[in-house]
């Protein structure tokens, strides 16, 4: 038996995060993108920055969503083992997109594939998509919510390569995917990399990469200088804001790792607009929380 | 570069005026139409609801309210990617007659080719700032094909000074991203190898 007013209290606050979301940059994108406007003083880049900086404005000011396209809601969630309410949790997390729907509002982005009809709730097959860690010895839930819109869905992708195309096989397939689809994405993008032993494995890591701060790295050192390499290379394309050329393309790369099969090297990549809602917040079982991702505010 | 300011309906000789790189600010009507809806026009062949003749059509899918029985309000319309309409772009200028196209990134040789023929441009509104953008747009007239969805209604706008529109394809056969690419695939071709030197982790 699940208990309503936990469910309901749950959704509430995840609601909330989620409308906040929607109309915030978190710390780290807003600090590295007014970093940014300071380099790309030249063509249309300043134009581009500006309207990016007014749009956060106004969206804060008016309360709305900055960004139309609201995504497919993904959540990520780390549970502690000793969170009370897991039981109510999948039916709170449906619930909080059903009322931020309503309340922010969100777009109606969920279409039913086959029967290709768009559900107006942002609730489908499978969606909102939910991906489950078990953290044990925890009490509290570390909940993340990402809101990835079409344009920087389209460069995903993932290919199994062999081991000998090597790693070099990968800075291809990024810097080919970004000179194609990179423009389409509204860079500056954030870069999520994943490298495993099979596709599915690789692309959702790409995805996790995305999770991490702009600026953090990767523990093992090989891959914290292939993500700089890779960030220093990707800013001398040049495709600047809106992919209408400048000195900087990407806002970082991050790359995560899983142990591969001898004869496999999968690659994963996703990228994240400019506009990368994506936060995070930590909940304890007396519903207190930390906003991680937006520093001192209140839901 | 020249700074244009529009009011629909956009003429022949409007669009004859206008280079890659220039910047439209588009007082008048402007109608959303994505996937589905060039779906419709071009490949089923069905009449386009809304007169589109010297008009915008607008690569969006808005976040819309309703406040009563028949109006509407818009809360957020940015850009959608442009290249997704690149196979049906063409077909869809000579179908309606639309002057301007806005969205965002580039569109292709085919819809190049379109502008040519039809006389239209296609532009770049910032991506993401769909604020901004909801701002600039004065009335809801109506929707046609809610059918479709609220992201791929066609919504019609009344929109005052609409911009900045920067053209990336004019009626002379520019294309601007285009050019981008060529430059940035040159650059791609001298970064790649002195990246991989760097990353033969292989033992």
């Amino acid at each position: 038996m699940h208990d309503t007013k936990i469910i309901d209290q749950l959704s509430d606050l995840v609601s909330s995060f989620i409308c906040y979301a929607g109309s915030h940059l978190p710390d780290d994108v807003d600090a590295k993108l007014k970093e940014m406007a300071k380099i790309e003083t030249e063509g249309f880049a300043p134009t581009i920055y500006k309207a990016m900086a007014d749009n956060m404005e106004l969206a804060d000011k008016l309360g709305r969503p900055s960004c139309q396209d609201t995504g497919i809601i993904q959540f990520f969630a780390k549970v502690g083992t000793k969170f009370p309410y897991q039981d109510e949790l999948p039916e709170a997390l449906e619930q909080a997109v059903l009322k931020a729907t309503e309340r922010a509002p969100l777009r109606h982005n969920a279409v039913q594939v086959f029967d290709e009809i768009n559900t107006g709730n942002n609730v489908g097959v499978r969606v909102p998509w939910i991906d489950w860690e078990l953290v044990p010895d925890r009490d509290d839930i570390e909940l993340y919510v990402y809101m990835a819109g079409g344009g920087c869905s389209l460069p995903g992708m993932a290919k199994v390569l062999m081991p000998l195309e090597g790693y070099e096989g990968i800075v291809r397939i990024i810097f080919d995917q970004m000179t194609s689809y990179g423009v389409n994405a509204c860079p500056p993008v954030l870069l999520g990399v994943g490298i495993a032993g099979s596709a599915e494995v690789a692309a959702k890591l790409s995805k996790k990469a995305l999770l991490r701060p702009v600026g953090s790295h990767n523990e093992n050192p090989k891959a914290a200088m292939m993500e700089e390499e890779l960030e220093k290379g990707l800013n001398e394309l040049g495709l600047g804001p809106g992919g209408l050329s400048g000195k900087l393309s990407v806002m970082g790369v991050n790359i995560e790792q899983a142990a591969r099969h001898p004869a496999t090297l999968a690659v994963g990549i996703s990228t994240a607009c400019w506009a990368h809602r994506r936060a995070c917040i930590k909940i304890n079982p007396d519903f207190t929380y930390d906003f991680v991702t937006s520093k001192g505010v209140t839901l | 570069m020249s700074i244009w300011h529009l009011t629909t309906p956009v003429t022949d000789e409007d669009i004859e005026k206008i280079h890659i790189g220039d910047v439209i600010y588009l007082t008048g009507d402007i109608t959303t139409g994505r996937d589905d809806v060039h779906h419709r026009v071009v490949v089923q062949g069905r009449e386009c609801p809304v007169d589109l003749r010297g008009a915008a059509v607008f690569h969006a899918g808005p976040i819309m309210k309703k406040v009563s029985e028949d109006k509407w309000k818009c809360v957020a319309v940015g850009p959608t990617t442009s290249m997704r309409m690149e196979k049906a772009e063409k077909e869809f200028l000579a179908a309606t007659g639309v002057k301007i196209v806005i969205g965002k990134g580039g569109m292709g040789p085919k819809t190049t080719e379109g502008c040519k023929e039809s006389k239209a441009v296609h532009t770049i509104f910032p991506g993401g700032c769909a604020v901004v953008a909801a701002e600039c747009i004065e009335d809801v007239a109506g929707v046609e094909w809610l059918d479709l969805g609220m992201p791929e209604a066609m919504w019609r706008f009344k929109a005052k000074e609409f911009g900045p529109l920067i053209v990336s394809i004019d009626c002379h056969g520019g294309n601007l991203i285009d050019n981008n690419k060529v430059t940035f695939n040159e650059r791609k071709e001298k970064l790649v190898p002195e990246i991989s030197e760097k990353v033969q982790f292989m033992h």
